[in-house]
């Protein structure tokens, strides 16, 4: 299969790798994906005082859409506000990357990840 | 070196440049272009003097007669031919049919379309070396099986099965044996004088021989029928009609003749290669080898490279050609069902990475090999979660996981 072109960039460049203290109050990890089915995302946000995102880290084992999926969004939610966040469809994310149909799977992987996170962040905040 | 580097001889061989020139001789209006069945003129009798070589030459490699090959276009139709063919001309003395989880998918959807015909198949499995348990192929056996399809050598992780206590199991049943043998000539010696097999499938571009073209071993004594399935002139003795392609086996035969003078130094030579690639690897943490590694031929090595995807390892190893059993280079994003079949989970199913060496494999590619897979290995479990987890000493079997 040949990848496009953004794909192989965001593979062999991929931002925003590592990992934040999951267990810092304003830091939501969401982890989505099983490794019998060939890919997990772990996804983490870190939001300041305006619930805006200001860094955000990943780590994923996949093929290569679904580590560009995942580096792609990181560098997306950056700057957003969690509700900006949370609008960001797969859709976008196979457009962007111009994934073929049987990759489209990786960015429903990585939407997921993004509000499994916000989701963990809320939890932590209403504690 | 020349990049992309060809690890994927399972998958198909270049055509020795020796094989090629043979070939090309038989194709120009000067060259042995004629049909090797007109029996009138010489441009006949020349073609079909070359065809008699190569089916010589493909004999003598198995040890059969030259009257027991029939050529066909390639392992998948020998596949189609022994199996159907088999199946439907001795299905008035049973309907039941044994095979393995681990064949190839010329074998396994053959038994699929029969069972729609009416006929029962027993899917055996494996044990997790990838060998037949032969009380296992024993327990299956029922009043009315008539046919049993077990390869010879499995095309993804190498292992050679025991075709021959298999078949003499068979032959104490009365059940005709079917052996896939695409992947091994000229890896492990076939004697098919002795060997108790009834029918046997051949591929010429396994074997550095040209695409197209294969043949299938059909036994004398005891006389073993098949039904044809492709109709026509009567070619082959009825078994399989169409115009020879005399360039095609011409092509085989030359491949076949040049296997059995090299075997023996070419395998030792794929062995030390094999070793040194495994010795490349076998001190990273959590690698695993697929199959057993001492019945197995001596250019194959699957590995796993536990918490690496194998598709993204493939793409970064990007000047190399290896295939892997991850679900990603499927269009059916399920993980390689012969890796399954050994039981192996489904992450290292998806984390394996197939390495075939061949005849122009080098010493200098294979450590080109093992240093860049070492390091891309770690590059992506750098940016694996499972990684991590595994440093942190999860058990990742007991994480609940958000299965999609």
């Amino acid at each position: 299969m040949a990848y496009s072109d953004k794909v192989i960039e965001h593979y062999e460049n991929p931002r925003n790798v590592g990992t934040l203290d999951k267990d810092a109050s304003n830091v939501g990890t969401g982890m989505v994906g099983a490794p019998a089915c060939g890919d997990v995302m772990r996804l983490q946000i870190q939001v300041n005082d305006d619930g805006v995102i200001e860094d955000a880290k990943f780590k994923t084992y996949g093929c290569g859409s679904a580590i560009a999926s995942s580096s792609l969004l990181t560098e997306w939610v950056k700057g957003k506000t969690l509700d900006e966040a949370r609008a960001i469809k797969n859709t976008e994310i196979a457009e962007e990357l111009a994934l073929p149909p049987v990759k489209v799977h990786c960015s429903v992987l990585a939407e997921d990840a993004i509000k499994a996170a916000i989701e963990d962040l809320h939890g932590k905040q209403a504690d | 070196m020349k990049f992309p580097l060809y690890l994927d001889y399972s998958a198909t061989t270049p055509v020795d440049p020796r094989v090629a020139e043979k070939m090309c001789a038989c194709l120009t209006p000067d060259g042995v272009f004629g049909n090797p069945a007109s029996r009138s003129h010489p441009f006949g009798w020349e073609a079909e003097k070359l065809v008699d070589q190569a089916r010589a030459d493909v004999a003598a490699l198995v040890n059969a007669n030259p009257k027991e090959i029939v050529w066909t276009s390639g392992a998948t139709e020998s596949d189609n031919l022994a199996i159907k063919g088999a199946a439907h001309f001795y299905q008035k003395k049973g309907k039941h049919i044994i095979t393995l989880k681990t064949e190839h998918k010329a074998v396994l959807d053959t038994c699929r379309q029969l069972e729609r015909e009416g006929f029962e198949v027993s899917y055996l499995d494996v044990r997790d070396d990838g060998l037949l348990d032969l009380d296992a192929f024993r327990d299956a056996i029922r009043e009315d099986t008539i046919l049993a399809s077990v390869m010879h050598v499995n095309n993804e992780i190498g292992v050679i099965q025991d075709i021959e206590s298999i078949g003499n199991i068979c032959r104490e049943n009365k059940i005709i044996f079917h052996v896939d043998a695409a992947q091994s000539p000229g890896k492990v010696e076939i004697d098919l004088e002795r060997l108790p097999v009834d029918l046997m499938s051949f591929s010429a571009h396994k074997i550095y021989g040209p695409k197209g073209i294969g043949a299938l071993y059909v036994q004398r004594k005891p006389r073993v029928r098949i039904e044809a399935q492709m109709h026509g002139g009567g070619h082959e003795r009825g078994m399989r009609s169409g115009t020879l392609a005399t360039h095609q086996i011409v092509g085989m035969g030359e491949a076949f003749r040049i296997a059995r003078e090299e075997m023996a130094s070419e395998n030792e030579r794929l062995f030390a290669l094999r070793q040194r690639l495994w010795d490349g690897f076998k001190d990273m943490e959590e690698v695993y080898i697929n199959g057993d590694l001492e019945h197995r031929i001596a250019g194959n090595l699957n590995v796993s490279f536990n918490f690496v995807e194998g598709e993204s390892l493939m793409m970064a190893l990007k000047d190399m050609a290896v295939s892997s059993g991850s679900a990603c280079t499927s269009a059916s994003l399920e993980p390689s069902y012969v890796l399954r079949a050994l039981g192996r989970s489904d992450e290292l199913a998806h984390s394996s990475l197939r390495f075939t060496m061949g005849r122009f494999t080098t010493a200098e590619e294979v450590d080109y090999v093992i240093a860049e897979v070492r390091k891309q290995v770690e590059r992506l479990r750098e940016l694996s979660p499972l990684w991590d987890m595994f440093k942190d000493g999860v058990d990742l079997s007991t994480v609940q996981w958000a299965a999609h």
